[in-house]
């Protein structure tokens, strides 16, 4: 079967989440990859979305974060500060699904602007619920698409903290979680070094080259010497997810 | 005791130019007919506070209701942008917009301080980000029994709390589920507080998880069928996601989202 890089990068994504953990899902391709785990090798898998619902099981893939049907399929629906209260500063997520605007080589991102925050070029809509969860949930799963425009040597705004400036920053300024374990693009996988936290690139997508990663790359990129390849979609992950995908096409 | 008002008079009562307003829904339950009764009065000058601005503040910001917005994050929800928004940010039109910019986290946390009468909230969050540099609404506090640093954030205390419900008795007692949000928060954060609503009923039958605002805790109660559309109300109608998509296409450009606001807001004068 041939596929999209899109769905190459939402497959990956949806693997690197096990059975069991509780993940807490932003809109868009966290959404679509969470949805994706749940309904192939992780079916235990708890999504919670920044709505207030925990434990939602949608048929159809929600446009928003607060789709009704998240709320019909919960385990339990509770009021927005406990959410971010009791859920997420409580440290009950395992997992953070997020995405961003810009990258940079410490997995720190940027949600907020292009350009000069008081006079922007582009003004992104924020950062959401996005800075707490890379500070509190055990650990962060980042997907973003790569290309020189998003891995960045420097970005625009640091709106959620990875690592910060390096290794030590996230125990000097008190963050809880491990940070970002895994940055997901269209064209592989990058890991953070475990000495200097730099992101690495470990995996490339199928008909993937490290040149191509190289290019789509703002920072001189560091590729891991035990390089894998990703394991090509299954049939029955590119149905799931085709199918999935239909459902928000239908809604327009 | 609640005041049962039409949503015009509600509207011309509760809010004045120049009033800090929140109109909340957390996607659910957005009181869109209570905005569109704002753009139909032409309020100016208002600071608009709201999580998620959503298409209900890109067009208030877009029909120059709006001073400042306090807010966390200002996107069509899986859609992407909001135009008018950035048409006020990135180029002043059509007036400039100043931000107060904060996190999901420490907004829900300032509105429950507000609700609580307390000043400040605290909170883990923002430490490393840039918002947390740039921002006088946010400040590193030592914790009086540890040391421990942590963040604190000021109350929202709005002059007027705007939300929508599914329903209410005829005393003005008012039932909401679903995902609740933070209503409840928002209308004892408010000094003055309006609840829309999709209908009046006799009696209001219970519903386990079910949020109740007393009566006595609401300042106004306004019967607007359908008034959170294109979000929606849990039980009555589904969200419109057709719409929310559409709205990239009719707010992108200033003649089609003018032409759009004359047609479907302020040809509505009077209607209700």
């Amino acid at each position: 079967m041939t596929f999209e890089p899109e769905e190459v990068m939402t497959v990956v994504a949806a693997r690197a989440l096990t059975d069991e953990t509780v993940c807490f899902v932003g809109i868009g391709l966290p959404s679509t990859a969470a949805n994706l785990a749940r309904l192939t090798h992780a079916p235990r898998t708890v999504l919670v979305y920044e709505s207030g619902t925990i434990g939602s099981k949608p048929a159809t893939l929600p446009l928003s974060i607060g789709d009704g049907e998240l709320a019909e399929t919960a385990d339990s629906v509770v009021p927005v500060p406990e959410i971010f209260a009791y859920w997420l500063q409580g440290g009950r997520i395992d997992v953070g699904f997020l995405g961003a605007a810009q990258i940079d080589r410490f997995a720190n991102l940027n949600s907020t602007v292009i350009g000069d925050y008081d006079s922007p070029k582009v003004r992104l809509p924020g950062g959401g619920g996005a800075p707490e969860i890379a500070a509190m949930a055990k650990e962060v799963i980042v997907i973003i698409r790569q290309s020189q425009r998003t891995f960045v040597e420097r970005l625009h705004f640091r709106s959620s903290v990875g690592f910060g400036d390096g290794p030590g920053d996230r125990e000097r300024l008190g963050l809880p979680g491990k940070g970002p374990t895994i940055v997901i693009t269209d064209l592989g996988v990058l890991r953070p070094d475990p000495d200097t936290c730099e992101l690495t690139l470990t995996q490339v997508h199928p008909g993937v080259t490290v040149d191509q990663a190289r290019e789509a790359t703002g920072w001189e990129l560091r590729v891991a010497d035990d390089l894998e390849q990703t394991e090509p979609p299954t049939s029955e992950e590119l149905r799931v997810l085709r199918e999935l995908r239909s459902t928000l096409e239908a809604a327009a | 005791m609640a005041e049962r008002l039409r949503l015009d008079e509600a509207v011309a009562e509760l809010v004045r130019d120049g009033d800090s307003v929140a109109l909340e829904g957390f996607t659910h339950l957005i009181p869109f007919a209570a905005g569109h009764e704002i753009v139909r009065q032409r309020k100016r000058d208002l600071t608009l506070i709201r999580m998620t601005p959503d298409l209900v503040y890109d067009q208030l910001i877009g029909m120059g209701c709006a001073r400042k917005l306090i807010f966390s994050w200002g996107g069509n929800p899986g859609v992407g942008s909001l135009h008018r928004l950035r048409d006020a940010v990135e180029h002043g039109w059509p007036t400039r917009l100043e931000l107060e910019e904060h996190s999901h986290a420490g907004m829900a946390a300032r509105y429950a301080a507000g609700a609580s009468n307390l000043p400040f909230a605290v909170l883990r969050g923002y430490v490393g980000t840039e918002l947390m540099e740039r921002s006088d609404t946010l400040a590193p506090i030592a914790c009086p029994f540890t040391g421990e640093t942590l963040t604190a954030v000021p109350a929202l205390r709005p002059d007027v709390g705007v939300v929508h419900a599914q329903r209410a008795d005829r005393e003005g007692n008012v039932q909401l589920w679903g995902i609740v949000g933070v209503q409840k928060e928002i209308v004892l954060a408010s000094a003055r507080s309006l609840v829309t609503v999709e209908e009046i009923v006799d009696e209001l039958e219970p519903l386990p998880g079910a949020v109740i605002l007393p009566a006595w805790a609401v300042t106004a109660v306004a019967e607007a069928p359908r008034g959170a559309h294109p979000s929606y109300a849990h039980g009555y109608y589904d969200r419109d996601n057709g719409f929310y998509q559409r709205w990239d296409a009719i707010s992108r450009e200033r003649d089609s989202f003018q032409s759009w606001m004359e047609e479907h807001v302020l040809a509505g004068v009077g209607a209700r």
